[in-house]
């Protein structure tokens, strides 16, 4: 039996893949214009799997960062994860393997499609399904990318390093609606434009997450 | 380190924090305190790529075609567009803008 908020729950998972896919193909050109080779920016999207990370590592990459930066900013900027993987734990409910794979593919679309739905069968339809269809479409896509990015040339020619800052204010955006993160995402902005010039290359993105992170714990205090 | 070893580490860096989160008991993770480190790091980090991605070229502040390609997404992204038409846009204005001479 297939029930409305199920219908509802299977067109929303596979909308969201069809644009999260669509974007791997910037991913993998950009992937490429940053000075990875096919299978650098293709194990970033098969094992790595979180559109943020990924764009951060070839985005300090193409600054030339060293490793330890990318490593710090790819993980940090993957906490977020591990919080959605606490959310999902009852969702995706017991079995070593099934919550092996569900790890892998807890991404903030998966959890959000499952974190909208009422039922608790629309919630594990919408999990699983969204993170399976952005799994294959966003590694296909990226493959695509790769190969398109290499045929290209400079990326610059074609606007791919604007399409960069572009896809990290889209990640941002919907997260600064509210005051708070609007101004935390400001004061970021700020810092990064002051350390660029002063701070070694990948270590601005570290200091301004680290500011940030400041800032929220004295607003804490502050209304303690 | 070269980059090969850089995509692993932080390959399993992050894929090794979502599979932690499915250990963690659930009444840890969900301290409102730690639910806003998280959202506060995201939001830090994700600006300070954008002004690097937008400004930085090296270590100089840079201000070229990047910006307004950067000022369309935004526009976009104000009336709801969908992801991927922001970032083709902005591509586009960025391309269109050097191939006018516009700007670099």
């Amino acid at each position: 039996m297939t029930s409305p908020a199920v219908r509802a729950t299977v067109s929303m998972s596979l909308g969201v893949a069809g644009a999260v896919s669509l974007y791997g193909i910037s991913f993998g050109a950009l992937a490429v214009a940053s000075g990875l080779d096919f299978w650098q920016t293709q194990v970033l999207s098969l094992f790595m799997f979180s559109g943020g990370s990924q764009f951060a590592v070839i985005g300090l990459a193409a600054t030339g960062a060293p490793g330890l930066s990318i490593i710090t900013a790819a993980g940090l900027l993957g906490v977020r994860n591990g919080l959605y993987a606490v959310r999902m734990s009852s969702v995706v409910g017991p079995g070593f393997w099934k919550r092996l794979l569900a790890g892998h593919w807890t991404i903030d679309e998966s959890t959000a499609v499952a974190i909208a739905q009422t039922e608790s069968r629309a919630q594990r339809i919408g999990f699983w399904l969204t993170g399976a269809a952005i799994f294959v479409g966003w590694n296909a896509m990226t493959a695509a990318g790769a190969i398109l990015g290499d045929a290209l040339g400079d990326p610059r020619t074609w606007g791919l390093d604007a399409a960069a800052a572009a896809a990290f204010l889209g990640l941002l955006w919907p997260r600064i609606q509210s005051r708070q993160p609007a101004a935390v995402a400001a004061v970021a902005a700020v810092i990064t434009v002051l350390t660029v010039p002063t701070a070694p290359a990948g270590l601005p993105v570290l200091i301004a997450a680290g500011a940030g992170v400041v800032m929220a714990l004295l607003a804490e205090r502050r209304h303690a | 380190m070269t980059l090969w070893t850089t995509i692993l580490i932080a390959s399993a860096v992050v894929l090794g924090t979502k599979l932690l989160g499915y250990l963690v008991p659930a009444s840890v993770a969900a301290h409102p305190r730690i639910q806003r480190i998280s959202d506060v790091l995201t939001v830090a980090l994700l600006a300070s790529l954008v002004v690097t991605q937008t400004a930085a070229i090296g270590s100089a502040i840079v201000v070229d075609a990047r910006l307004a390609a950067l000022a369309v997404g935004a526009v976009l992204l104000r009336i709801r567009a969908p992801f991927i038409v922001v970032v083709l846009a902005a591509a586009a204005a960025a391309a269109a803008l050097r191939a006018m001479g516009w700007a670099a």
